[in-house]
């Protein structure tokens, strides 16, 4: 499960060390952004040597990349992947020959370090405007690919709007990013609230990203996690109801029953596979903490 | 790796640590000033020593300010610095 | 009748101080204390020395009182904390004999039982009268409570009142009695406001803290403890105060309705007693002004002393009813023993303060710390010093989760089955040495012991050593 996916810079040694202990169910080691141009150098070798000597518990390791119109970008996979981190996440992917060649070279590297072919995955962040159109496409384009990223920040720059709290500039970016991973097959995961000191901004914009079927959201602050975890995971009601439904069908099946009802509800095909999906999570859930 | 010019990384933060490389003729010349001295000051001598010859680098002046990093951090920010002063252009 | 005396040179000689006696002091000015090392330079100008000093506690500010231990006019030293600056010179041995280190209980205790006599103390008081009734809840150097002041005043063989604010007689709002005291002496300034009492104590913000904090108030959630009736203890920083934060959130949302909160007082217990969680807080020391300001106007809000929070052979004590405490430590080992006495290279800098006197009451004890900082790692095989006995600590919550003590068999079949992470301490030891690596041994036991640690038996429980 991600349902959280917390950022941390990757020139920052206390940072790195610590990311694994606070709560998130993946953490991204980030060389982008969140480092400057002159410490690029710095930043490799820093996850580098983390990957290489650090155990991250049970947090899924993400290391974000520079982007392919940088020259930094085939060194970060060179330095970074022969120590395996378990998700690669390219920035700016905007169509199909980004993949292409990402997968190129992460093909010859675990050859060359030994790694199974395949076993690095990919999360692309869709921030731009030609990304998102081409969205379908991208997530369907490799087998490594997991999911996607939205990026909300660089998107409105593209698109020439404001970015705000509300969201409503990027309704139609959401939307359409969660349509193309699931036709595709893969996870769709929301951008995060940047809003530091807003506890209710960030649940209102967490349960929006929930109801319009995001797996998760990236998050920039330690101290969002537990919230979006707590949102992201199932209720216990929707646990309990979700046995009901199973134990209703079994119900049916052994009185020779065709059609089923829960709760004076019909159960047809979509409320099982929902069913299925919370019982699913319920059980990658155990034994994690929020 | 031949030292070639003065190369510096990492920071003064907690659980960070400072490196200096300079050129110098004489084989690794290494000085450790650190939080945890008495407790770590002998082995974070040595790592330094092994991981710069792994490195390829016999001659140089390390300077060393440490404030309780860890080993990957250790060898992190030297291979930063030493890179830095190399010949080739640090990317 | 007169007890007003103009200097302090005149009321050192009044008393009739001299060589060889013992002298006290309270620490409730803090940091910002002037008193203490006043009234040292008049002893010292009066040529008076080989004094033994009981002080509650002592701060960086009172380092001159070094340069009166190496001229001799200080011989000997008894006290409860001593910070970094202070204990630095200590464990370097400037000091002859060892430093007498107790609990702020047994202080309390010795003082009432006679076990510890004191010759003169010398009380700081913001406000007073001229007969010696006095408080610390007004003035321009207000402190609150003056928890730590009672015993001596009541039990020294001569009080010493030193104010900066004398109103008329009779002071209504007294904490300290006038039948106890001998002199009174007016100066300028007891103290400095902003070292006295810092502003308002924070929230954390670092993400570990926080963490920690949350892992160690959903165990005390699922211990049974939290319910109606509810009394708590806690430090004024880091994890500790986070601690009181989370229980807030807790508590508010189930209406939980607490009895007391005690100890040291912050303002944030203060908020937590206005917004209905606590009835009341059993105030020993004041640590911001928030809590000054709440002392003086709430009547829930009660001053209580050393010998009321936690005095061994008092007939019973706040300290006694206490359901939960929070406490730090420097270090502890794998038999569960808390260093708050040394780092972890033995340098002195700190002292049980009310540790060992909680952490032996209360019904759950819980030290919240990151496992390593900085590549020095809070739990070891061996603390440097034992402080507070393994068998009165019942958790250790770190980053990775709850550590229970062997001995406490119901609260690991009660915290089984919560969902929070238990991790053995012999797990913790192994992974802090995977982090950080071995140190290296120093061996300091050839050097001379500088400090003898008593227990709230009156045994004692640890020495320090001399690091030279």
């Amino acid at each position: 499960m991600r349902r959280t996916m917390l950022f941390l810079p990757g020139n920052s040694p206390n940072m790195i060390a610590n990311g694994s202990f606070l709560g998130a169910d993946s953490i991204i080691l980030d060389l982008e952004d969140a480092v400057s141009p002159d410490n690029k150098d710095a930043a490799r070798n820093l996850v580098k040597s983390a990957l290489k000597h650090l155990t991250f518990g049970t947090c899924e390791v993400i290391v974000r990349i520079n982007s392919l119109d940088t020259p930094y970008w085939e060194i970060d996979l060179e330095e970074v992947v022969p120590y395996h981190p378990d998700v690669i996440m390219p920035t700016k992917v905007s169509d199909c020959l980004t993949i292409e060649l990402l997968v190129e070279k992460l093909d010859t590297l675990e050859q060359k370090c030994g790694l199974e072919i395949g076993s690095v995955k990919l999360l692309p962040l869709i921030e731009t405007a030609l990304g998102l159109e081409h969205a379908y496409s991208i997530a369907s384009s490799s087998k490594r690919i997991v999911g996607l990223l939205l990026g909300a920040e660089d998107l409105t720059a593209d698109l020439r709007c404001e970015r705000t709290k509300e969201g409503r500039e990027i309704e139609y970016a959401r939307g359409r990013l969660v349509n193309a991973a699931r036709a595709a097959g893969v996870e769709p995961y929301d951008c995060p609230f940047t809003a530091i000191a807003d506890p209710e901004g960030l649940a209102v914009d967490t349960m929006l990203a929930k109801s319009l079927g995001f797996s998760g959201k990236a998050v920039i602050n330690p101290r969002h996690v537990s919230r979006v975890n707590e949102i992201f995971s199932p209720t216990t009601g929707e646990i309990e109801y979700a046995k009901n439904v199973f134990a209703a069908i079994e119900e049916a099946g052994k009185l020779g029953k065709g059609a089923i009802s829960l709760n004076g509800k019909m159960i047809d095909a979509p409320i099982v596979q929902r069913a299925k999906l919370v019982l699913e999570a319920a059980r990658a859930l155990e034994g994690v903490n929020t | 790796m031949m030292i070639v010019k003065v190369g510096i990384a990492g920071t003064l933060e907690s659980s960070d640590i400072m490196i200096r490389v300079y050129p110098g003729g004489n084989g690794l010349q290494i000085e450790v000033e650190s939080l945890v001295y008495r407790q770590f000051g002998k082995h974070i001598t040595k790592l330094i020593e092994t991981t710069a010859r792994e490195l390829g680098v016999e001659n140089a002046i390390i300077e060393a300010r440490d404030f309780g990093a860890l080993d990957c951090t250790i060898c992190a920010r030297l291979e930063t610095a030493l890179k830095r002063a190399g010949k080739e252009a640090a990317v | 009748m007169k007890k007003m005396i103009s200097s302090l040179r005149e009321v050192i000689a009044a008393t009739g101080l001299s060589d060889g006696m013992c002298i006290s002091f309270h620490h409730h000015l803090r940091g910002g204390d002037y008193v203490l090392n006043m009234v040292m330079d008049e002893i010292a100008a009066a040529g008076i020395k080989d004094l033994t000093v009981n002080a509650s506690s002592l701060f960086d500010c009172h380092l001159p009182l070094v340069s009166h231990i190496k001229s001799g006019v200080v011989t000997g030293l008894e006290t409860n904390y001593v910070s970094a600056a202070i204990g630095k010179e200590l464990s370097a041995g400037v000091l002859k004999q060892p430093v007498i280190f107790r609990s702020h209980g047994l202080r309390a205790s010795d003082i009432v039982t006679g076990r510890s006599v004191i010759d003169v103390a010398f009380i700081a008081a913001p406000t007073s009268d001229p007969m010696g009734n006095c408080t610390g809840k007004i003035g321009p150097s207000a402190c609150g409570s003056l928890g730590y002041a009672y015993a001596d005043a009541e039990y020294a063989k001569k009080t010493v009142i030193i104010t900066d604010n004398l109103v008329s007689y009779p002071l209504q709002m007294r904490s300290i009695q006038e039948i106890n005291v001998d002199y009174v002496a007016v100066v300028d300034s007891i103290g400095d406001p902003q070292g006295i009492v810092s502003g308002t104590t924070k929230m954390p913000k670092d993400p570990i803290a926080l963490r920690i904090a949350e892992y160690a108030a959903k165990a005390i959630e699922s211990s049974g403890l939290l319910r109606d009736g509810f009394s708590f203890q806690t430090g004024a920083g880091g994890a500790s105060l986070a601690v009181a934060g989370f229980l807030k959130e807790i508590m508010l949302k189930k209406g939980i309705k607490g009895s007391f909160a005690l100890g040291g007082i912050t303002g944030y217990l203060v908020d937590m007693m206005e917004q209905g969680c606590f009835q009341s807080l059993q105030d020993v020391q004041c640590f911001d002004l928030k809590a000054v300001d709440s002392i003086c106007r709430n009547p829930n809000h009660i001053e209580i002393s050393a010998a009321q929070y936690a005095s061994p052979t008092a007939k019973s004590t706040a300290a006694n009813s206490l359901d939960v405490v929070v406490l730090g430590a420097t270090q502890i080992d794998k038999n569960f023993n808390v260093n708050v006495h040394t780092d972890s290279s033995g340098y002195l800098m700190g002292g049980s303060g009310g540790h060992t006197d909680v952490a032996a009451c209360a019904k759950l004890t819980i030290i919240v710390a990151p496992l390593s900082r900085a590549r020095t790692s809070i739990v070891v095989d061996k603390v440097k010093c034992v402080s507070t006995p393994g068998e009165s600590i019942d958790l250790l919550v770190t980053e990775y989760g709850i550590t229970v003590n062997p001995l406490r068999t119901d609260l690991l079949e009660v915290l089984a089955q919560s969902k929070l992470p238990i991790v053995s301490i012999q797990q913790l030891l192994t992974t802090s040495v995977a982090l950080n690596g071995i140190p290296e041994e120093t061996n300091e036991r050839e050097a001379r012991v500088i400090g003898e640690v008593y227990n709230r038996d009156n045994r004692m429980i640890d020495v320090i050593y001399q690091i030279l």
